[in-house]
């Protein structure tokens, strides 16, 4: 379990906290979605939730990060790594850019971490299936489309098997199948129990694979709840997140002021 | 204005991979097309050919019927603004007028007139309060908005936008959607590459998918979109949006839209 105890936490320089007095819990098993418009502190909660920020990014922080109720403020950021695993939105960041296969970058997190070879050897050969990239095995990881480099730097994260996964609009650049292998990876990775917080702005994704869903506001959490309930929440498109297709349709089927007849049939169609 | 013709466009990358097998495709002036296809499949290479980054390693690329083979990508630049997919890329300035200037500037703008451009391009996509700021002051979003205003603020006959509304909240989305509705309002052409097939059957005249580097889709998105199409466009792993789904599966025909459907609903009952 990752718990963040009401924390406060700003860029260095910066003139106002990127977050401010923030709570959360992220169960065991649990796929936790983080929506809410650009700026409002996804990323940086992202970066605070996986040990990033203070340590490497610098910036101040009140409050504490626990990981199964202990306190994290006192560890090493390779003592976070194979704890919580972080996938930034572009995999440029993400790659090591010293690997000259696929195989080897995906390999290259639990080789620094001293794993034994034949674990990194079978760690690394899971990877590549979870996400169906087997075949780039042997590419140059420069070589590949954005889309498939993001398969690769996620891949490298499952690598380090970590019990808390922070992934940080992990599809942005994929295409819709890379999307849905994501979303499939991410479900098998919390049915052994990781537990996942995942920041998207693809609420269809949200809905399809977290049970709850928190929206951020200008650094502050304002809606948290199930995420059925809070994709359905009407605040949600003033808060600069686009609803999912389901939520916008039925919302603009209201507007519209169709026939009691119509809406049921729209409604029948859209019963999953 | 500029129409584009691409001959039976091959284009093989040195590492062997055929990108592009054999393209032939025409965009007329003003036209508004969206590229799909899973990542891959060759829209990054085919648009890439339109302002010359990329030759051909057979076929031709025609600019109003000439072929460009012989033109550098300095003379392109004038006819074919790109905005990457990775804002990153492309922007090298230390402020965000400074970045939106550099095209422009090139292009031989200067003055009043430049600054014009700038400041327009600039308030289109709402960064007008940050004219001074680094770019790598603003958040990733704002930071390909940037990438989109510099492109725009060249007033090219052709904008071709790589995956425009990635990263984009609500907001950012229709800012995408009120630049290409105003460059075409202006008789530009606008060429995106898109995974988000709402805003492509909301935005686009013409949808041209591909996949393994031929054209296995063109047409207006009811078409592209409609249940005839949908073994063509899972076979490069993609899925109509949800109103052409409903649409079909309530009979009432091509609904590629929200409100295309609910126009639909509405006359049918």
């Amino acid at each position: 379990m990752l718990t963040l105890e009401s924390f406060t936490y700003r860029y260095a320089g910066a003139r106002r906290p990127s977050l401010q007095e923030v709570s959360l819990e992220l169960r065991d098993g649990e796929v936790l979605g983080l929506a809410g418009a650009s700026e409002a502190g996804k990323t940086t909660l992202c970066l605070v939730a996986s040990g990033l920020a203070p340590r490497t990014v610098g910036g101040s922080l009140a409050g504490r990060v626990l990981l199964d109720g202990e306190d994290t403020t006192p560890l090493a950021m390779h003592e976070l790594a194979g704890r919580v695993g972080i996938a930034f939105a572009s995999p440029a960041t993400q790659l090591s850019g010293v690997a000259a296969t696929v195989y080897e970058e995906v390999a290259f997190g639990p080789m620094n971490l001293g794993v034994p070879r034949d674990d990194v050897i079978a760690r690394t050969e899971e990877a590549l299936a979870a996400l169906r990239i087997e075949s780039l095995a042997e590419r140059d990881p420069a070589q590949l489309s954005g889309g498939q480099q993001q398969l690769v730097a996620i891949a490298g994260l499952l690598a380090l098997r970590p019990a808390h996964v922070v992934l940080d609009e992990p599809t942005a650049q994929l295409d819709p199948a890379g999307t849905a292998m994501v979303a499939a990876a991410l479900a098998g990775l919390a049915a052994t129990g990781a537990s996942i917080l995942v920041a998207e702005q693809k609420t269809d994704l949200l809905a399809a694979i977290c049970g709850r869903v928190v929206v951020l506001d200008a650094g502050r959490v304002v809606l948290d709840g199930l995420a059925t309930d809070v994709l359905a929440n009407p605040r949600l498109a003033d808060l600069g997140v686009a609803p999912p297709a389901s939520v916008r349709l039925r919302r603009a089927a209201d507007g519209m002021g169709l026939s009691p007849a119509a809406l049921a049939r729209l409604d029948g169609s859209l019963a999953p | 204005m500029t129409d584009l013709t691409l001959d039976g466009v091959s284009y093989r990358y040195p590492t062997g991979t055929l990108a592009l097998d054999a393209v032939s495709l025409q965009v007329r002036a003003g036209e508004r097309v969206a590229l799909i296809g899973q990542n891959g499949s060759g829209k990054t290479t085919l648009v890439r050919h339109l302002n010359g980054l990329l030759r051909p390693t057979s076929g031709r690329v025609l600019h109003d019927g000439m072929d460009v083979a012989d033109r550098t990508v300095a003379q392109l630049a004038r006819l074919v603004g790109l905005a990457f997919q990775d804002p990153d890329r492309q922007i090298f300035r230390g402020t965000v007028r400074g970045e939106v200037e550099f095209g422009p500037r090139n292009l031989g703008l200067r003055g009043g007139a430049l600054r014009t451009a700038v400041d327009a391009a600039l308030a289109e996509v709402g960064l007008e309060a940050e004219a001074g700021t680094n770019p790598y002051d603003l958040g990733a979003s704002r930071r390909k908005l940037l990438a989109l205003a510099s492109v725009q603020a060249m007033g090219t006959p052709v904008l071709v936008l790589d995956e425009p509304t990635t990263g984009q909240d609500l907001r950012g989305v229709e800012i995408v959607k009120r630049v290409i509705a105003r460059a075409t309002g202006a008789g530009r052409t606008v060429i995106a590459i898109s995974h988000d097939m709402s805003f492509v059957a909301e935005t686009f005249d013409r949808v041209v998918a591909l996949r393994d580097g031929n054209v296995i889709l063109d047409g207006t998105p009811a078409s592209a979109f409609a249940e005839e199409s949908w073994d063509a466009l899972r076979s490069t792993y993609l899925e109509p949006p949800l109103p052409a789904v409903i649409g079909s599966r309530l009979g009432l025909g091509a609904t590629p839209t929200d409100d295309a459907l609910l126009a639909a609903l509405a006359a049918g009952s």
